[in-house]
């Protein structure tokens, strides 16, 4: 039977079947969204309040002579010196351990994700795992000792701490790497092969090429991994009030190290008629490093993200 | 010059999975040659041992003999490379890169494989590729824009031409107008008689009109069950599978009463 119009019966019926309240169903959804939020802004609180403490303390000790000038000849309350030093030496080694763990850790990615079948592929990604979970001194006693065999005891320059970090980066590189490279779909290395490109080329042009943004988010992802360690770079690399550039000689300060020296000093002895001398600048020093780390890695995030834009595929 | 292919006695695993058995076939130069078949049966997988595109999966191999005009591609001096640049593929999805504009995805196996091109050269190969894919009155304006801007039946006519540029012999094409609405289906079949005319085509289908349409000899494959190798079971001239197919199986496949 068929009618001309919609009756008010059926009108009705349909009502009832599309707007079924279900209330539990209702009430479910708002707890699990409340649940969410609320896990949401607890995880927020702490970040939050970091980088506002870091920036409400750091920002009075920050000046250009702050990041212009080292800690050499400086002592007690004096607040002339700064953290030029430290910042280099986080650059230099943290430059230096990138160097050795990028190629390292993509090369290894790459033969996990295009040519690793069997124990030999299962064995590399089972370590792979486990130097994740290596502690940070532990990486850096490693390098000690292992550059204790060629130099002798005592012998504490900045490729020693590079070595260190890399052993921490390493893992990090190869595991997100892999799984960017895993996100490249296999039909292009398949259009590829088809074209009879040979397989390197393929992974070189291809695969390598269409992942690159992926990839150079988990190199910063490492890279901001390592660049707070302060334990390795301690036992590895020492501490100094100079600049140092050089990598393969003498004593280097970085960031990480700086603050917890800094922290350590206390307040410093001043005379109450002493001028020029400020009796927490040891705290304010440690504060204003913290954000200047803080900043380098944010501003190598945002280079990050500027290098995903430019590399990112386009459809348009 | 298009060539022959000469299949004898094939077997295809898939590590201890037998996939396809004791296929042996003729594939005639300049015509087109379609395979159809149920699900599974095993049609696309032997497409992939035809130009080596099989060995690519893990633990995948073939034995016995696929000869391009005597050659044995399978044979011991063959390099698969080579082999993939003699005989071109056509994939069931459109696989433009994603990364490359339209000129270059026409000239990746050029640029992919590092050899040098002029301008004028690329400039002339992109065109008479794309022309031979009836795709360059519609991108001709826009050949640096990305690929994959295009609509579906574009990028798979984008892939084609990436597919002749190389200038293979032979085109092998694994349902290239499943993912294709009628109009771009009809504008790829339309293609497929024009390289007949200079290409061997070999064509994967599960659209029985279209093998009808546009191919000159039809191969059924069929599957006696799930987990059994697939077979081929007859292999004729189209109009005869489609008029009186000597096998019963065949005869129920096309005219619509399984599969």
């Amino acid at each position: 039977m068929s009618t001309d119009t919609t009756t008010k019966d059926s009108t009705e019926y349909t009502r009832a079947l599309l707007t079924t309240a279900e209330p539990r169903r209702r009430r479910t959804d708002r707890i699990m969204a409340g649940l969410i939020w609320s896990a949401f802004a607890l995880a927020m609180i702490p970040l939050v309040s970091l980088l506002w403490t870091v920036l409400f303390s750091g920002a009075g000790r920050m000046s250009v002579d702050f990041l212009q000038y080292s800690m050499r000849g400086i002592f007690g309350g004096d607040p002339s010196g700064g953290i030029y030093h430290a910042i280099m030496g986080t650059l230099i080694i943290t430059g230096c351990a990138t160097l050795i763990s990028v190629p390292i850790g993509i090369l290894v990615a790459i033969y996990l994700v295009e040519y690793g079948r069997g124990p030999l592929a299962r064995a590399v990604t089972f370590f792979v795992d486990v130097m994740t979970g290596i502690p940070s001194i532990v990486a850096g006693l490693f390098a000690v000792s292992l550059f204790t065999i060629f130099f002798g005891p005592g012998a504490r320059f900045g490729l020693i701490g590079a070595v260190a970090l890399s052993v921490l980066m390493i893992p990090v590189v190869v595991r997100s790497c892999e799984e960017m490279l895993k996100l490249v779909p296999n039909e292009l290395r398949e259009a590829s092969y088809a074209l009879g490109v040979p397989k390197w080329l393929t992974i070189v042009r291809i695969v390598l090429r269409t992942s690159v943004a992926g990839l150079t988010t988990s190199v910063l992802l490492a890279v901001a991994r390592v660049i707070g360690e302060t334990a390795p770079l301690l036992v590895a690399v020492g501490v100094t009030d100079s600049i140092n550039f050089d990598p393969s000689e003498g004593r280097m300060m970085t960031l990480p190290v700086f603050i917890y020296r800094q922290y350590s000093q206390g307040q410093a002895p001043c005379r109450e008629d002493q001028v020029n001398c400020v009796a927490d600048i040891a705290l304010q020093n440690a504060w204003g490093a913290a954000l200047t780390l803080i900043a380098i890695v944010m501003i190598l995030n945002i280079a990050g993200r500027l290098v995903n834009r430019w590399f990112a595929p386009k459809t348009r | 010059m298009a060539q022959r292919i000469d299949v004898k006695d094939v077997n295809i695993y898939y590590g201890d999975f037998r996939a396809v058995e004791g296929v042996t076939m003729t594939v005639d130069p300049k015509s087109v040659t379609a395979f159809i078949g149920p699900s599974g049966c095993g049609k696309s997988t032997f497409l992939r041992t035809l130009n080596r595109m099989h060995e690519v999966i893990p633990g995948a191999y073939v034995e016995g003999k696929v000869e391009l005009e005597g050659v044995d591609l399978y044979g011991d001096d063959v390099d698969p490379v080579a082999v993939r640049r003699n005989i071109g593929m056509v994939f069931q999805r459109p696989n433009p890169f994603p990364t490359m504009s339209i000129k270059d995805n026409v000239l990746a196996g050029v640029k992919l494989n590092n050899r040098k091109i002029s301008r004028s050269d690329a400039d002339y190969l992109v065109e008479s590729s794309l022309r031979g894919a009836n795709l360059w009155n519609e991108v001709k304006d826009r050949l640096d824009r990305p690929g994959s801007g295009l609509s579906g039946g574009q990028q798979q006519r984008l892939c084609i031409a990436r597919a002749i540029a190389v200038k293979p012999q032979v085109v092998l094409m694994d349902e290239p107008c499943s993912a294709l609405d009628p109009i771009s289906t009809l504008a790829i079949e339309d293609l497929i008689q024009e390289l007949k005319k200079d290409y061997t085509i070999v064509i994967v289908t599960h659209n029985m009109q279209q093998a009808a349409r546009v191919s000159d000899r039809t191969a059924f494959f069929n599957i006696a069950g799930t987990g059994k190798p697939g077979k081929l079971i007859e292999m004729n001239d189209t109009a005869t599978i489609f008029s009186s197919p000597a096998e019963k199986a065949t005869e129920d496949y096309v005219s619509g009463r399984f599969g």
